[in-house]
């Protein structure tokens, strides 16, 4: 954020009207400019270029209690050539797991170029001791974890305590030390409003995050396109004012690859595209990438597929 | 040795003040010499009227409604007067009783005239009745005091400033009320009321860009002509009833104003 | 992450992603090549014709009849019949079948008017097919509702129809502005001769398709195509018993005057100069959008467009940057393209008014911006512009321009925008953008405009009443109160 000058005690707020502002959002205009947005008509090339961009952004996650090394073992194959029978696919971005698998995804995906992402810091709720979310992610780091998808404390948030939620992504960001990216999670499903959702991606931005991310997938409210373009505008914001490039991962509830495009329409005619790149944009997905694939090939051989064709993995 | 009386001079109404014309010019009415209004007593009641409106259109509904009962207080306080000067005490009860008729309506119409719009989408939407600003009257000739009546409490009830021309043959009724009209808490300038030549007045007031209603009573051999002038700013022209009693008198004056606001947290 | 691109080896860098076309199909449309007038139910050969083109190509699209004052009076006699043989004294629940009829029928056709609404007009599709088309249905459906419920309307009196209404209607909404006047003159029990806008008229000459489907009977619509001079002889002609006009300012005024003393009734809906008033507080990024949707939206053909963009000073630099970066995306083309934002102009004579008016902003000294688009070659085509430093006095802030063009002027206080806002002859809409409630309702309250909307832009709906105040013209259409201009009432 930009440097305000230093002002009295008490007013810390920014005064000046200017970018990026914490303001608020309209949400009936929100919705509607998502969901217009969400009517782009994506065909052909287009369409191929995009199924192609979201598989390379595509962070393949898996998250449950039940993850066993095999499981994730299976789940990198995945990620490295997602279509064995077509090597034109590219790889995904990364795969996302627990920190216990991280050793394996590593294992597997040694050289591969996809990257290992591992959720830490009490993930999903949050509701742990600032020191104990700190070893978590340290811990992360030095089993390998490329990326961490940290969580908020959504319960400080929404008790005013903005200070608490900051200095948590201050020292996680400390925490990730110079090799791991950060990503926050803002798990906009438990903020109740758009307010919320850009006052929080502020706030993890002014933290420190390198991406800021929609939600756990562990709630059924998760990345919406209202919730996802209030998101973006606020790292456009962020961008317009200080210059400051910050990443973008949308995840859960995105199982269509028709989502999938209509999220990438989001990023193009918001950020621009500049945005369209895994290194700023994500999309964080467990079983999206079959429905791609089968869209990729109706769309080479013009005829409609079936799931039986294509590995669940 | 019988007492000579005080004759009145009769003058015109305009921003709460009685001047004579700035023509200087009087005729002869009910034997009395009235002031013969000219187009430059037009243009200073047009522009009293426009400046007092914000005022009395602004002020609240139950505001409104009580001053122009007050002004029925005023007139039945001078019955007698009152009754010499039109066709009696019959038709000044009449017209205490529409004044106290219409009084009644001002902080009725936003319900009766408009209300909340059900539409298809996540928006809230009213439409309210408002003034529509400065309007023009010319009085019926039949019952000078009545039908003067009749046709300045629509516009007036709704929060509009008026422009009225009296009876050209019967205007001392008219001057009678402005008396009474300065005597209630009617703000100066919301009620103006011109004696003089309805020929000479009218197309004045039917050209004049800052009136933007206009009242030209029933048709008449100067309709097309007075119609055509209004066309230049769109005037809302009305064919006034000279016995009208009903809320659509006061709707004519009315504009309707809808708005929008998102429903959302 | 040099490393991860290399890998996933695809040969897109970004920004090479460009939207494919997405035509919608014109399949679904079956023009004829020569279309007469609709008079009493039957196609009837006109004397003279014209060529009806696509703004968006030139190319001619169908033979069109001229309708001479002749023409005109066969029509309003046919209407005459039609009314006096029944539909007058039809009870008001059988009216009411024929409308929702005519409302469904719009329905299930709405593709193929939206794409023929596209192709006549210009307008991009995604506009005609999510709003013209389903607003056009969703009027008679409300209207329909209405026809045997007059009485409930109007408290205390007898509404009766007043006969045969003569309808003008403009080239922004073809068929949704037909759509307005002929769905509450029908419910109301009148009979209707329509003129569609002379560049516009093969939406209204497929509508006489629908009421063939609906079984209305002969007579009841009737279509006359034709320019000014057919418009003329509706207003002229003394068996028509009211007038409802939708149009220009200039042309409004020019009706007024030719009734002036005939009694007919008269309904005018006029030209505007919106003022939309964003105050600091407001949700930005929403606002721009709202600013967007006021003054690009059918390519700035809009009467009530948000044409004069009043910015609180505080905010100024940021709301014109995020603008201005805004409509680097809108997409201006083929208005058969799904993905297109802003169409064609609608004639050539619009086109140059508007190119006139924006050469007086550059002369009057003001800042143009416009963001690099590439325009198609044939066709009339304006790129969304945006006016900086823009004074009160100059023309482009005060003349409806009636295209994609923005002037943006400032303020410093709540008063100083109402005085500016409400400092013009028109008073048709306007914008409020504030997140505080009471600023809303004050600003609301002292705007002299029949619409206002208040962090919202260009919402239409059938039971929310539209009209002017002052020169923007006078009457109401849509709910309740669009009833009583098709209605008389003996007290």
């Amino acid at each position: 954020m930009a440097q305000a000058p230093v002002l009295p005690p008490g007013f810390e707020l920014p005064l000046e009207p200017r970018l990026p502002r914490i303001g608020s959002i309209d949400a009936v205009a929100l919705e509607e400019r998502a969901a217009s947005l969400a009517k782009r008509s994506i065909k052909r090339d287009a369409k191929v270029f995009a199924l192609e961009l979201a598989i390379r952004t595509i962070d393949l996650t898996t998250l449950e209690g039940a993850d066993t090394p095999g499981k994730v073992a299976a789940m990198c194959s995945k990620a490295v050539r997602p279509d064995p029978t077509d090597p034109s696919i590219p790889s995904c971005a990364a795969i996302c797991v627990y920190p216990n698998l991280v050793p394996t995804a590593r294992e597997r995906l040694q050289g591969t170029g996809v990257r290992v992402a591992a959720v830490a810091s009490g993930f999903p709720s949050g509701q742990y001791p600032t020191p104990i979310k700190v070893a978590d992610v340290r811990s992360a780091v030095e089993l390998g974890a490329d990326e961490i998808d940290m969580v908020i404390d959504r319960g400080a948030f929404l008790s005013g305590r903005y200070a608490k939620v900051y200095d948590e992504v201050v020292r996680v960001k400390e925490s990730c030390g110079e090799s791991a990216h950060l990503k926050v999670i803002l798990e906009t499903g438990e903020l109740g409003t758009y307010d919320n959702v850009r006052r929080a991606t502020l706030l993890a931005i002014a933290g420190g995050a390198d991406f800021v991310k929609t939600s756990t997938g562990k709630i059924p409210s998760a990345a919406t396109l209202p919730v996802a373009l209030c998101m973006l505008e606020a790292v456009r914001d962020v961008y317009a004012e200080t210059g400051r490039r910050v990443g973008f991962k949308a995840a859960g509830g995105i199982r269509q690859a028709k989502q999938a495009v209509q999220h990438l329409v989001l990023v193009h005619e918001t950020l621009g595209p500049e945005w369209l790149t895994p290194e700023l944009y994500r999309l964080g997905a467990s079983s999206l990438v079959n429905d791609i694939l089968m869209q990729l090939r109706k769309e080479k051989t013009g005829a409609y597929q079936s799931p039986d064709y294509f590995t669940l993995d | 040795m019988t007492r000579l009386p005080v004759k009145k001079t009769y003058k015109l109404f305009v921003g709460g003040a009685f001047p004579r014309s700035e023509s200087g010019r009087t005729y002869e009415a009910e034997g009395q010499n009235v002031a013969r209004a000219s187009r430059k007593d037009v243009r200073d009641a047009v522009r009293a009227a426009r400046a007092a409106q914000p005022a009395w259109g602004g002020a609240t509904a139950y505001n409104r409604g009580q001053v122009l009962y007050r002004l029925a207080e005023m007139v039945e306080s001078r019955v007698p007067e009152f009754a010499e000067l039109c066709g009696g005490r019959d038709e000044v009860e009449r017209a205490i009783d529409r004044v106290v008729w219409y009084a009644g309506w001002a902080d009725k119409l936003p319900q009766v005239l408009g209300g909340a719009n059900p539409v298809a989408g996540p928006y809230f939407n009213f439409t309210v009745p408002e003034p529509t600003g400065v309007v023009a009257v010319l009085a019926p000739d039949a019952s000078p005091l009545l039908g003067l009546v009749t046709r300045l409490l629509p516009p007036l009830v709704g929060g509009n400033a008026v422009v009225a021309v009296a009876s050209e043959t019967r205007p001392l009724a008219a001057i009678e009320l402005a008396e009474a009209i300065a005597t209630s808490d009617l703000p100066g300038g919301v009620v103006n009321l011109l004696t003089g030549f309805r020929s000479e007045l009218a197309p004045v007031l039917g050209a004049h860009m800052d009136v933007n209603a206009f009242d030209i009573g029933p048709s008449n051999g100067a309709a097309a002509e007075l119609e055509t002038l209004a066309a230049e700013n769109v005037k809302r022209v009305v064919h006034g009833n000279p016995d009208g009693q009903s809320p659509w008198e006061i709707a004519a004056y009315l504009e309707l104003k809808t708005v929008w606001h998102p429903i959302g947290q | 992450m040099a490393e991860l691109d290399r890998a996933a080896g695809s040969p897109a860098a970004p920004g090479d992603w460009t939207y494919a076309p997405a035509p919608e199909s014109r399949d679904i449309v079956h023009l004829r090549e020569r279309y007469g007038l609709f008079i009493g139910g039957r196609w009837v050969e006109p004397s003279e014709t014209y060529a009806t083109i696509s703004p968006s190509s030139e190319e001619p699209l169908a033979v069109v009849g001229q309708a001479s004052p002749a023409d005109v009076e066969r029509a309003v006699a046919a209407a005459r019949a039609a009314f006096a043989d029944g539909w007058s004294s039809l009870p008001g629940s059988e009216r009411a079948k024929y409308l929702f009829r005519i409302a469904r029928i719009l329905q299930e056709r709405a593709r193929e008017f939206a794409v023929l609404e596209s192709m006549n007009g210009g307008k991009p599709i995604k506009e005609s097919r999510d709003v013209d088309l389903p607003l056009a249905a969703a009027h008679f459906f409300y209207y329909a509702g209405w026809a045997d419920k007059l009485e409930y309307a109007f408290p205390n009196r007898t509404p009766k129809p007043v006969g045969v209404a003569g309808q003008i209607i403009p080239w922004n909404f073809p068929l949704l502005m037909l759509a307005w006047k002929v769905a509450p003159a029908l419910a109301c029990g009148n009979t209707v001769v329509l003129k569609p806008a002379e560049t516009t008229p093969l939406t209204a000459l497929l509508f006489c398709d629908v009421l063939r489907q609906a079984e209305l009977p002969a007579g009841v619509v009737n279509i006359v195509t034709g320019d000014g001079s057919t418009g003329a002889a509706i207003v002229d002609n003394p068996d028509v018993d009211k007038i409802a006009f939708t149009g220009s300012t200039e042309v409004g005024k020019a009706i007024q005057r030719r009734l002036a003393g005939s009694g007919k009734k008269l309904t005018l809906e006029l030209g505007g100069k919106a003022a939309n008033i964003v105050f600091d507080d407001c949700a930005l990024d929403q606002a721009v959008e709202g600013i967007v949707n006021g003054i690009y939206f059918n390519q700035g053909h809009v009467c009530c467009a948000g044409s004069r963009l009043f910015a609180q000073e505080s905010i100024y630099e940021p709301l014109v940057d995020k603008l201005k970066m805004r409509l680097e995306t809108l997409r201006v083309g083929d208005p058969l393209d799904k993905n297109t934002d802003v169409g064609a102009i609608n004639s050539a004579m619009q086109l140059d008014k508007i190119r006139e008016l924006v050469e007086s902003g550059r002369e009057e000294g003001a800042d143009i911006y416009q963001p690099p688009c590439r325009l198609p070659e044939k066709g009339y085509w304006f790129a969304p512009t945006v006016f900086t430093n823009v004074a009160q006095s100059y023309r482009i802030a005060q003349e409806e321009i009636f295209g994609p063009v923005l002037s943006v002027l400032t303020f410093r206080t709540p008063e100083e925008a109402l005085e500016k806002a409400n400092n013009t002859p028109y008073g048709l809409s306007a914008g409020v953008w504030t997140e505080k409630g009471s600023r809303i309702l004050w600003m609301a309250q002292r705007l002299r405009a029949g619409v206002v909307w208040a962090n919202t832009y260009n919402r239409f709906d059938p039971t929310s009443p539209f009209g002017g105040y002052k020169e923007s013209g006078f009457g109401r259409e849509g709910g309740l109160h669009g009833l009583e201009p098709y209605l008389r009432f003996d007290e």
